[in-house]
């Protein structure tokens, strides 16, 4: 065969080998980013599911308390300061929610010296789904911050870091709670 | 992870493709071992039968296995812990869709998950189970479970599964086939030439008989083990708190006498336990590496991380176990606290444990629950003729309502 011929053909199917690489480095890139923005709004539909708690929250335990007005009013504050700062940037979420989550853990805290609502069978399938939807914003952060760190890998290892480069990926940034232990319950001994 | 689950599926397809021919193959030398010329009409209906039981399996695998389980689906209000246990996993995995949940009515703790992909995910598990572990250990079974749906291992171990026991049957079959009936064919066929051949040909049908399902086995064996470990690796990855399914692990294995949970559901209105002596529901995933190995590594992890993972199984067992693309951390990833070291969780005692339980199972088998005010909750069965009962402590009567 006439090696121009033969030659020709090479190029071609290198072309196409790298042009089908290409391809699949770009949808690969497009999923790993749609997965980051997807786990972001897996974080958000856990902090609406835990606004949608609290009222209830807070109306099972007036019923049975009497002098936890002032803790019970700092909840519902601090859920309506996280529900506004929900516009704002994500450092202002983070403080925001990492204030409700004190103010929750001070409720969970005074809650304890009352036996009465601690038996009371509306009051422990709240605090589960309170408990759980806790645990949930955690895992949902952690998904977050996994993917973002995928993603972030992907970018910057070559070879993918030219198709990144190429169609302008723009690394996540990760969900850090600015201050931890603004997020731990208080312990209390008694 | 990308890189195993896309391997899963390519093997996946690699091995339906082998199946097929080597099934077409069998076929084949089987038509032609019964009737000369025949090889033509046993690859075909050997084709058909692989092209039946492929799509059978993979759209109906998940359905066909929980039934045989004796699995039965529960929602988010007959067991809340559960579910939300799940949910969180879900959550943590970044699955798609929320997984069906199943419970099996079985004393001996164990679990396991269907699903062809994460879209169509079930997770089973026993009574038992949720008798004996914490809410962290049933966390870290839950995640290595949905670990197993996530790198499409449940995908490619059924279609597996499948064949084995495809090529176990034909096997049966021609085996059986030849015992009682073949015999006649081949005095037609030595009438005119190639005897010599057709004998061979004999020969090879009835080895292939034999050995081909023993080999398909030992392959499925081998492949098995080491997804387990793949499987704990991203469970502990999930949990951020190894430590819940080493001692998860730990208990299963111990798997202690049956005595006191025989099925308090059902055996107040049974003579004979119906689900005595039926397989745990263990099946699918019965081909585990030993137990002591997987907690040895799970326990010796430094962090939560993948890398972690790597570096505890490269100490215990030498060999490299996940691709490098998969341990790149940005940052340490360290181990979360336990559950029971947390202020203000649930933490129900194993009594109300069981009760939940027992109680679920109760509500799945139609009993009807009575408060009665002395203080007893009666459960009735639904074979309960009578509209009416007493109860046994303070002899008064309520009427049954049926929902």
């Amino acid at each position: 065969m006439d090696p121009l011929v033969i030659a020709l053909i090479v190029i071609a199917t290198v072309v196409v080998l790298l042009l089908l690489w290409l391809v699949g480095a770009y949808n690969g890139l497009v999923r790993l980013r749609n997965q980051l923005k997807n786990a972001w709004a897996q974080i958000d539909v856990q902090l609406k599911r835990r606004w949608d708690l609290i009222p209830n929250l807070v109306e099972t335990v007036k019923g049975y308390t009497q002098h936890e007005a002032g803790t019970l009013q700092r909840v519902t504050e601090a859920r309506t300061a996280a529900q506004k700062a929900s516009g704002g940037s994500v450092a202002q979420r983070a403080q925001a929610e990492g204030e409700l989550s004190s103010a929750l853990g001070r409720l969970m805290v005074v809650v304890e010296a009352y036996p009465d609502l601690k038996a009371n069978q509306n009051y422990l399938a709240l605090q589960e789904e309170l408990t759980s939807t806790e645990n949930r914003i955690g895992f949902a952060r952690q998904f977050y911050n996994d993917s973002a760190m995928q993603f972030n890998n992907k970018i910057q290892m070559f070879p993918t870091n030219i198709v990144a480069g190429i169609f302008n990926f723009k690394a996540g940034e990760f969900f850090e709670l600015k201050d931890e232990a603004a997020r731990e319950a208080p312990k209390v001994k008694f | 992870m990308w890189e195993l689950i896309a391997a899963n599926k390519r093997k996946s397809v690699i091995l339906l493709t082998v199946m097929a021919m080597a099934m077409i193959g069998a076929g084949m030398l089987i038509g032609q071992a019964v009737a000369p010329g025949a090889w033509l009409v046993g690859g075909f209906f050997a084709f058909v039968l692989w092209l039946i039981l492929s799509l059978v399996s993979y759209y109906s695998g998940d359905a066909i296995f929980l039934a045989s389980a004796g699995a039965r689906e529960i929602q988010q209000t007959d067991h809340p812990t559960l579910f939300n246990i799940v949910e969180e996993m879900k959550i943590a995995s970044g699955l798609p869709a929320m997984p069906r949940i199943y419970i099996i009515d079985d004393p001996r703790p164990n679990a396991f998950a269907v699903g062809r992909d994460p879209q169509h995910a079930s997770v089973a598990v026993t009574a038992g189970l949720l008798n004996r572990l914490d809410r962290d250990e049933v966390q870290g079974v839950i995640a290595h479970e949905l670990a197993h749906v996530h790198n499409r291992d449940v995908l490619y171990v059924m279609l597996a599964a499948m064949m084995i026991g495809v090529i176990a049957l034909m096997a049966d079959v021609f085996l059986r086939f030849l015992w009682y009936g073949g015999g006649r064919y081949r005095s037609r066929g030595r009438g005119g030439g190639g005897g010599q051949a057709q004998a061979i040909i004999l020969l090879l049908a009835i080895l292939l008989a034999i050995l081909g399902p023993i080999a398909a086995q030992i392959l499925y064996f081998a492949l098995s083990r080491r997804r387990e470990y793949l499987a704990d690796a991203c469970g502990a990855a999930y949990t951020r708190y190894p430590e819940g399914l080493a001692s998860a692990l730990e208990k299963i294995a111990a798997n202690p006498g049956l005595g006191e949970q025989k099925n308090r559901a059902m055996a107040p209105m049974y003579i004979v336990n119906p689900l005595q002596g039926a397989r745990s529901a263990v099946g699918l995933f019965s081909t585990h590496p030993p137990t002591e190995e997987r907690i040895r590594v799970l326990r010796s992890m430094a962090g939560a991380s993948l890398a972690d993972y790597e570096q505890a199984y490269k100490k215990a067992k030498g060999g490299g176990l996940l691709p490098s693309g998969s341990l790149k951390t940005a940052r340490p990833v360290g181990v979360r606290p336990a559950w029971q070291e947390e202020p203000n969780q649930p933490r129900p005692t194993p009594q109300e444990r069981a009760r939940q339980t027992s109680d679920m199972l109760w509500k799945l088998g139609n009993y009807a629950f009575i408060a009665c005010p002395c203080g007893v909750r009666l459960k009735v069965p639904p074979g309960f003729k009578s509209d009416k009962v007493r109860c046994p402590r303070c002899k008064r009567v309520h009427e049954i309502l049926r929902g």
